[in-house]
């Protein structure tokens, strides 16, 4: 196990340091998920809908968008000089790889969400107040769902020809669940409700996560090899 | 054999190669070349029979066999941004090689490489990339060294020096396939030669002593 974990996060720090290096795909999310708030901003009208109410679905679909392009990078960057066959020629667990991934991508997305978030705060005027801990909590369970599933859609459409189109198509529908729990938990922690009405989608999450999170590590040996 | 669909790139290819001996093989284009050295390294599956490594079946499920695969592609599998050394300290990481810097540092020394271990690889010419690939497949010191066209983009004394450092890789008791359209760059130290065409072998076994005389018969078999 130990083992396994060196190898995975070997892969993560070679990522986040080409990341560092190139910044490309991270500042474009980070760009990105600005401009979608911005856009958001104005384009709602404030005397028709209050921000507070539309603030949850605006929040996850910046982040939903900031991660799809940070995603994109995930296997791209294994395209040049065939470096994947450089790392499945070594003896690396398949599922080591997918997990080294999976911990640089929620790396980055997490980067991504550090930064849109105080902006969405600054653009809606949502005081975050005593529901900070909360949606930290539950942007950290959604992430990991989408994330997880996010990962082996990279890995398995980068040998394709637009993959940065087919990416989003793949992993839009999957990401649905993730969101709608990460939207009502996140309205309900703006309202002030108490947790017990939280619940049923925060075990969803849960469960979601851990689900996919599994499937994948399983399915990704079959992925990878030609 | 290996099939892409209904076409058959691989047939009836059977080959043995031991401690110290050096299989070259050549091939006209398209001739399986690079498809039987993918095999061999375990980046592809064959449709139908085996690759046994010291005895040990090469399959996705268990890792350990792949240890004693080193190979040179077509393909540096270096990233551009990463310096050599860094390039070469994660391959390390990989393999789970106990002190990555040293042998990093002993690689590149071997290659000719120090003086620009910290050069990011997207700098490098040519030639020096092609050294950088060397290091990265000999770092972890590779029973079976698989090698694919590897004297191309080399200048003379580069292609020398990596002549030496394969002699020596073969004094150790490793086994070389390489693979190439020119065998004279590798004819002296070659144990035994093949000639691949159309996916199947037309001609293996010991190495002549004659290179011109191969290269007719190369000729006729490949070209009629």
């Amino acid at each position: 196990m130990a083992e396994f974990l060196r190898l995975a996060l070997a892969i993560a720090g070679k990522d986040i340091r080409l990341e560092l290096r190139s910044r490309t795909a991270l500042l474009s999310a980070i760009v990105f998920s600005a401009l979608v708030l911005v856009v958001f901003n104005f384009a709602r009208d404030p005397t028709a809908l209050a921000a507070v109410d539309l603030a949850p679905s605006v929040l996850w679909v910046t982040f939903a968008f900031g991660a799809v392009i940070a995603l994109n990078r995930a296997f791209y960057v294994e395209r040049e000089n065939a470096a994947l066959d450089g790392i499945l020629l070594a003896p690396v667990p398949r599922s080591a790889l997918y997990v080294g991934k999976l911990l640089a991508n929620l790396a980055f997305v997490g980067v991504v969400e550090a930064v849109a978030l105080p902006l969405f705060v600054l653009f809606f005027n949502v005081s975050l107040g005593h529901a900070l801990p909360g949606i930290l909590g539950v942007t950290a369970l959604a992430t990991i769902g989408f994330v997880a599933v996010g990962t082996i859609f990279s890995a398995m459409v980068v040998r394709t020809r637009f993959a940065e189109l087919m990416l989003p198509v793949l992993l839009l529908p999957f990401m649905v669940p993730p969101l709608v729990g990460a939207v009502q938990v996140t309205a309900k922690l703006l309202a002030g409700r108490p947790l017990s009405e939280m619940v049923g989608w925060l075990r969803l999450l849960t469960l979601y996560d851990i689900g996919f999170v599994t499937l994948c590590i399983l399915v990704f040996p079959a992925v990878v090899d030609e | 054999m290996r099939a892409f669909g209904a076409l058959q790139v691989l047939r009836g290819v059977d080959l043995d190669v031991g401690p110290g001996e050096l299989l070259a093989v050549a091939g006209p284009n398209g001739a399986g070349k690079t498809t039987l050295l993918r095999l061999l390294a375990g980046l592809m599956r064959p449709s139908s029979g085996e690759v046994r490594i010291r005895g040990q079946r090469l399959t996705r499920d268990d890792p350990a066999p792949r240890r004693a695969i080193g190979l040179l592609s077509h393909h540096t599998f270096l990233y551009d941004d990463l310096t050599a050394a860094e390039n070469l300290q994660f391959t390390a990481r990989l393999y789970g090689l106990p002190d990555a810097a040293a042998a990093t540092r002993d690689a590149l020394e071997e290659v000719g490489l120090s003086a620009r271990a910290n050069t990011p690889v997207r700098h490098l010419s040519r030639g020096l990339l092609q050294r950088a690939a060397i290091a990265r497949a000999l770092l972890h010191q590779p029973d079976i060294l698989l090698l694919d066209e590897p004297f191309t983009g080399l200048d003379a004394p580069s292609a020398d020096r990596f002549r030496s450092l394969l002699a020596s890789q073969l004094a150790r008791g490793r086994a070389l396939v390489l693979v190439s359209h020119h065998l004279a760059e590798a004819w002296e130290l070659a144990t035994h030669v093949a000639v691949l065409t159309g996916g199947r072998w037309a001609l293996e076994g010991r190495r002549p002593a004659d290179l011109t005389a191969f290269h007719a018969r190369y000729a006729e078999l490949v070209h009629g």
